[in-house]
This record gives structure tokens, sequence and C-alpha cells, in this order.
């Protein structure tokens, strides 16, 4: 297990080093950063003495390199637009965009999986139809649109909710939290709601497959036969049994969640990692968008590790499988 | 848990006391980007300059109506033609309560000289600052410099020993260091910063040890600066009542706006020109190899895009009225604009089309028009408007669009103008038709810090030996009739084609009595005042 868990680390730093390299060749195509670092009054000669100092002159691979030198060091450069350490920036933000992601995912399973299995027992309900159609809603509409919508009925019209921003935030050590304050709890609920409605949708059908699929087993009729109660057949046999899938697929999206919060944030002025790096593309800030990048590359590995051990734990079958491929 | 609640209701109840005392007067405010930082010397950059003007002072103060007043300086008299005597403010103190003198002054040219500061064009002319005592300068520039005065509301004041005990008199951009004031201010200023957090929001309040605290126009207590980036949740957070002015707002939301109650939308002029330029400098056109021709070198050429151009149906269709269409390539209230020239060539393609025959060119050429898409008012929709007026007197025109970075880089000299045909806005920094002169109409080599954005390289002999004698002559009426003799040949020739003036929209709560909308479109917070 050890090993493995090396393995994949060491592979992280692959991933990262690709990501890297990768987005560097992509940054010839942004635009040149000076532009927006100076007024229009600039002279010649300001922009290339700028140009020199940042070391943008040099070719792409002598600047990847440069920045992988300096991150092996644990510097990340100074972004161009804000003129503050990369680091000190992406840990003002990092508890943001979590917070934002840890709500929106467990309102997408809180509110998922229960429809899930009621569209799943109740397939030709009337509420299941409805709910079914709802959901393409939700997988269709784009983010931005959501967002919007909720944001004039919610803020504008019903003036119940903030409209932008986290509100008021409380920091506990370097990490800063919406939750101990009504005015930062109230905050998250807009931009939660719209993160998390694709998820939402795409549990809820996941749920409801895989219950049809449970409760057609052999053991699903054995347990009715045995005279159990519905409440025990539905939540204690077949509900258990389609979490696997669910586990697997609500990790994975965890990182689509991080990578979505960028429209999500940015349509919510939320201050995370998602409009920084949007920010950052706008300004073509180098160093910011490079950071974010090796940063969310290093949290998908992560993720995908997480998931994997996971998987592990709940299917004992896998353990077996892993076991004979080990004796070959 | 009755307690819990209890103790929650005596919470909200005092926050709701607190919040309606008498006193109080929040101002929040938003637009669509962050401050790039708090130093006054590093950046020059449209928020960055408005809040800038509030936690620091220079020698003078530009008034809304862009007049000049004594801000740290109270009176000053010219004692040759290249020296100015400044008397200073007494007793007066920084935030953090250093005692402003001379040697703060001599001490902030020199930092905001440095090659690394974007601020450094505002003082360029100065040669030297002498302190002749603790409260009186002499102030030295290269030459008669006739617009030193409009430039000075630029030439921010900081304290030395603050500066000089936080390690930061190099300006730092791109060194890999961070900067101590740009994340810390400390001015002499109306306003102090309480509490900043980059991209969610900025906080400030009076500083009640400002000398003008006394005879202070605003009221406000304290002032809440947030960027919205996206411009629907910017209106939305107006509309919601979360916000008491925000800026810009599109043009499409005005009408919308206005129909709310509580709410309007304040209209003005700005002072930015936007124009399209030539390539008036390569002998073969970029759109056009091989040919070994570039049209745009004939005046008739020139003059046939400009008739083609329909600017009132761009001001009517795509502005949605809120433009000015102008003749000039300078705003009205600044220094030296011509009224009696600010006549547009009259929109006809059938004449249009004449002059290119005359030209040579009766089944048009190829061209295209470079155009930013993330910069000025609808920019991008101007050009896709302009496109077919030009295809109709038989162009073949090309619409290239794109964002900013590349766009400026484009036709700016980094790539060497690489463009024939473009769009570009400019407003004179110092509020004087010369920087616009020397900026968009003279050649490279005239010298530093000129002709950065006359990417067409608009060049004629007789305005550039104008161009140097408005540069020293300080007689007002002089200067006065060489500017316009400057403008009337560069509208003979066509050296460009002035679109229009975009209009400013703020969107303003009624929560604020008054709110003076400068040219320049930034928030003067102490000239804002709330009900």
């Amino acid at each position: 297990m050890l090993a493995f868990i090396v393995r994949r680390l060491i592979q992280s730093i692959i991933v990262m080093l690709a990501v890297a390299f990768i987005a560097f060749s992509l940054f010839q195509f942004t635009g040149d950063p000076i532009n927006n670092m100076v007024g229009p009054e600039a002279s010649a000669e300001t922009r290339q003495l700028l140009r020199e100092r940042l070391g943008l002159d040099k070719p792409f691979p002598i600047q990847f390199l440069h920045f992988v030198g300096n991150v092996v060091q644990g510097e990340f450069g100074v972004s161009y637009r804000l003129g503050m350490k990369v680091e000190d920036i992406l840990v003002q933000r990092l508890p943001a965009t979590l917070e934002l992601v840890a709500v929106a995912a467990l309102l997408a399973l809180a509110v998922g999986v229960p429809l899930g299995v009621y569209t799943g027992l109740h397939r030709y309900g009337a509420v299941s139809r409805l709910m079914l159609t709802l959901s393409l809603v939700g997988i269709s509409l784009p983010t931005f649109l959501i967002g919007i919508l909720l944001i004039l009925v919610f803020a504008v019209w019903l003036g119940w909710l903030p409209s932008f921003g986290r509100g008021k935030v409380v920091s506990i050590g370097w990490w800063t939290t919406n939750f101990t304050s009504w005015d930062g709890f109230r905050s998250i609920i807009l931009p939660a709601i719209t993160l998390s409605l694709f998820q939402m949708t795409l549990i809820m059908r996941l749920v409801r497959a895989e219950m049809l699929e449970v409760l057609r087993t052999d053991y699903i009729k054995f347990a009715r036969a045995r005279g159990l109660t519905n409440r025990a057949v539905n939540f204690g046999h077949a509900l258990k049994n389609t979490l696997v899938p669910v586990i697997t697929i609500t990790g994975l999206q965890i990182g689509a969640l991080i990578a979505f919060a960028i429209i999500t944030e940015t349509v919510f002025q939320w201050p995370g990692m998602g409009l920084l790096f949007l920010q950052a593309i706008q300004f073509v800030d180098i160093p910011v968008m490079s950071s974010y990048l090796v940063l969310v590359a290093f949290l998908f590995v992560i993720i995908n590790l997480v998931v994997d051990l996971l998987y592990y734990a709940v299917d004992p079958r896998l353990r077996i499988d892993r076991a004979a491929v080990g004796a070959h | 848990m009755t307690l819990r609640l209890a103790v929650l209701g005596l919470a909200a109840g005092l926050t709701l006391a607190l919040g309606s005392s008498v006193d109080a007067k929040t101002f929040r405010y938003a637009t669509g980007s962050d401050l790039l930082g708090l130093d006054p010397h590093s950046n020059n950059e449209g928020p960055t300059n408005a809040m800038k003007g509030n936690l620091y002072e220079g020698l003078l103060h530009r008034k809304p109506d862009l007049s000049l007043q004594p801000s740290l300086a109270t009176e000053w008299t010219q004692t040759a033609p290249d020296v100015w005597r400044f008397k200073l403010r007494q007793g007066v103190k920084f935030h953090q309560g250093q005692a402003f003198t001379a040697d703060d002054v001599v001490f902030s040219l020199a930092r905001q000289s440095q090659a690394t500061s974007d601020m450094a064009y505002a003082v360029a002319s100065i040669k030297e600052i002498k302190k002749v005592d603790d409260h009186t300068i002499d102030l030295v520039t290269k030459g008669p410099d006739p617009v030193l005065l409009q430039n000075l509301p630029l030439f921010f004041i900081m304290s030395k020993s603050w500066v000089e005990q936080n390690n930061a008199v190099t300006v730092e951009r791109g060194a890999g260091k961070t900067n101590f004031p740009n994340i810390n201010a400390n001015g002499t200023g109306p306003f102090r910063v309480v509490e900043r957090i980059p991209d969610t929001r900025t906080v400030l309040e009076p500083n009640t040890a400002w000398w003008g605290h006394a005879t202070r126009t605003t009221n406000i207590t304290r002032a809440v600066f947030q960027p919205i980036g996206n411009p629907a949740t910017r209106v939305a957070a107006l509309l919601s009542g979360e916000m008491d002015l925000v800026y810009p707002v599109p043009l499409q939301d005005v009408d919308r706006i206005k129909a709310q109650g509580g709410v309007q939308v304040l209209q003005g002029p700005e002072l930015r020109t936007i124009f399209l330029g030539f390539d008036q400098w390569r002998d073969e056109s970029l759109d056009m190899p091989g040919s070994k021709k570039n049209p745009f070198k004939d005046v008739r050429v020139r003059k046939a895009f400009y008739q083609a151009i329909d600017i009132n149906a761009i001001h009517r269709v795509v502005m949605r009225g809120a433009s000015a269409p102008t003749a000039l390539m300078v705003a009205p209230g600044i220094q030296g604009f011509p009224e009696e020239l600010n006549k547009r060539l009259p929109y006809d393609p059938e004449a249009a089309k004449k002059l290119l025959a005359e030209a040579g060119y009766p089944n048009g050429f190829p061209v295209t028009l470079d155009c930013p898409n993330d910069r000025y008012v609808n920019d991008e929709a101007i050009c896709l408007a302009i496109v077919p007026m030009i295809k109709r007197i038989g162009i073949d025109i090309k619409l290239n669009a794109q964002t900013r970075s590349k766009h400026f880089n484009k036709i700016g000299r980094t790539e060497n103008n690489m463009t024939s045909f473009y769009m570009l806005g400019w407003t004179p920094g110092s509020y004087d038709s010369l920087n616009a002169i020397m900026n968009l109409m003279n050649p490279e080599s005239m010298g530093t810090g000129h002709a950065e954005w006359n990417s067409g390289r608009y060049n004629n002999a007789k305005v550039n030996e104008l161009s140097d004698k408005i540069k020293v002559e300080t007689d007002q009426l002089k200067r006065n009739a060489m500017i316009r003799e400057v403008f009337k040949i560069h509208q003979d020739e066509v050296g460009h084609i002035p679109l229009h003036q975009q209009a400013l929209a703020w969107g303003v709560r009624d929560s604020v009595e008054k709110v003076w909308q400068r040219p320049f479109d930034d928030v003067d917070l102490r000239f804002i005042t709330m009900k």
C-alpha cells in the first residue's frame, strides 16, 4: 500500500511538470503582460526594461526551466497584477474555493441521493417524471446563466441573499471561513447551489440508474420474499449496493467542481482560486496562471489517489484482484 | 438553546442599533477590477490612480471640473522660466504621524522618477527640487514647461522616513520582490486604509487629522471599495441595494436601471477619444503583399474611409446615444481644445467612392481592421458596424478583433506596428493637447517617451516643428494658437479618423446625495455626500 502511494506521488511530480510545460508553451498565445502592467504613457524603453526584468524576452523553454528552478526552491514568483507573492495569494484564496466546493458537494449528495432513490423506486410517478425533467434543465443550462438567474430572483427581486462576495468571513489561523457568521453563511448559499446543480442532477441520475439495476437482482427479490420491510430492503440492501460507483464518481467530480468553480466564482465575485485564475488570464499574469495550474494538477492527482484508496476500502473484490495480479 | 437564541438576538439588535446610528454613513462602491496595489509610484492604471488620490496628495489637486486647487502646496510663483517656488502647507501629518516637510517632496521626486515607476512620465520634465527651508522648495524644470502644473496632481508625496524604514525606496516591479507600500499605505490624504484584501475589498475611513478635515465636502464615515468583475453581477448588486454606486454600467442595462425606483444612471462625457488610424509609412500595405502599394499614403483614400463612416448610426445604434461624435483627437475640456475645428467631414459614401476612383482604386483593395474586444465601450461592436460601411464603398475589409493584451502588442511598438488600419483610444494624462500630439502625431525620432502610440507613424514636418515650440511656449494664447494649427493640419490630412468620446455611465442609488462624476471615470471620495 505504501509503495502504491509513493509511486502515485512520484507520478504526480511528472504530471505537474508536464502541466507546467504545456502551460508555458501556451502562454505564448495569451498575449503580452507588459501592456497590462504599464500605463499608455510608458516609453518603449520602460517596456523593454520591464520585459527583461520579468525574463519575458527569453524563449519559453528557458522561462519554463526558470519557473521550475524557483518552484523547487519554494518560490512561486510575484503576481504581475497584484504585486504580491503568488503563494500568499493562493493561500488566501484556497479556503474560499474549498469551502464552496465542500458545500456544493455536500448539497449535491444530500439532495441527489434521496431524489435518486425516490425516482428509482417510483419509476412512473408524476413527481419522478417532474424531477427527471427538471434534472435535464440542471444538466443543460450553463452555469453562468443559472447563477445570474439565482441572483436576479433571490438578490434583486426578493432581496433575501447577497448577490456577490463572501460576506463576513472569520479567520482561524490562515484559514478563513464562512461558517461562523450568519452573513458569511448567507453568502455561500447561492454560489453553492449554482455550483452543485450539475453534480446534483448527475448523482440523482446515477443513483436512479443503479437503483433500477439493483432492484432487479435476485437478492432483493429474496429479501422481499423473506418479508423484510420496504425500508430495510430499499435502504439497507439496495442503496448500500449502489453506493460504490456513486462514491467513485463523487470523488472524481470534486476535481470537476474545482474546475467549474471558475465560472461560478466569476459570476458571484467569489474570491477563490477560480476567480483568481480567470483574472490572471485576462491580465496575462503568468506566475499566477502557472502556479494555479500546477496546484490544480496536484489536487487532481491527490483526489484520484484518495478515490482509489476508497475503492480498495469499499470493494473487497478489488483487493483480491490486486493480490492476484501481484502474484504473476 | 434558549440562551443561545437570546444571545444571538441581542447581538443582532446591537448590530442593528450600530448600523442605524445617526452619523454612520457607509459608502459602498464597485468597479470592474481591483486596484493593482496601493503604491502611488508603481502603477498607472484607472482604479489604482483613483484610489491614490484618496490616500495620497500631490502639491496640487485636480477638482472634478478639472481645475487645479492647492493641496500640499499653498501657493506658488514662477521665479524664472524654468524655476518655480512652492510654499508647502504647514502642520500636515502623514496617516502614521510623521510630519510632512520639504524632505518628503525631494525624496518623492527621486522615488517617482525611477525607471521602474510607471508614474515617472508625470515628473519627467522636472530636473530637480531644491529644499529652501522645511516648508519651501524650488522646483527646477528641464527648460520651460508650460504644462508643469497640469502634471503636479499626479506627483504623489510619500513619507521619506516611512519608506526608508520599510526598505521600499526602490519601486519594485517584476523583480521577484514584493513592494511594502503596495500592501500598506501612509499618505497625507483625506482617507486612510483600514482593511485591504486584494480582489475582495478595500475599506477606508476618514483621516481625522487631515488638514482639510474641518472644511471637507464629504460626510461619509466609511468607504468600502469592492471589485465586481461580471457586469451583470455588478448591476445586480446595485439593484439589490448592496452597493451605493457602481461603474461602469453596460449601455444595454441603462434603460432597465432607469426604470427601477431608487436608482439612477449618471451619464457624462469621458475625456478619452476613440479613433481609427492608418499605416502611413510602409511602402507596401500588409494586406497587399507583392503589390508595392500602400493606398493609405494617399490622403484621398484616407478621406474616402472617413466619409464612408456613418458616425451618427454608430452613435444611435451601437452606443445607444451614449457618445459624443467628434472631429478632433482630444475632448472638450482638454487644454487647447479648438472648439471651432470640431466639425466632421460629412458622411457621403458616393463622394468616398469617387475619391477612391480618383486615387486609382475604383475596385477597392484588401485591408484588415485591427480592433480590441475588451478595452473600450462596445469596441468590437463599433468595428463590426464600420466593416459593412467600408465594404459599401468597395473595399475588401476584414475584421481582426482580439483581446487587448494581443491587440496592443500587434499595433504597438512590440510588434513593430503590425497593422494597416486599427482602433485606439487616448486620454491625455496631463489634460493638455500636447500629450495627444506627442503620443499620437509625432514621429519616433522626436526623442524618448514620444510617439508610443503613433501606430500608423503619421509624420508631418510642420506638425513636428510646431510640437517642439508648443513644448516650451509659456504664453498660453500663442501656445493655443499653435495647438490649433497642429490640429488643423492633422485634420486636413486626415491623419486619423476621430470617432467619438464615449460616455461614462455610473449607477447611483438614492442613498447618495451628491456625487461628482469626473470625466476620467473615477470616484473621488472627497466630493461624495450621502443622505
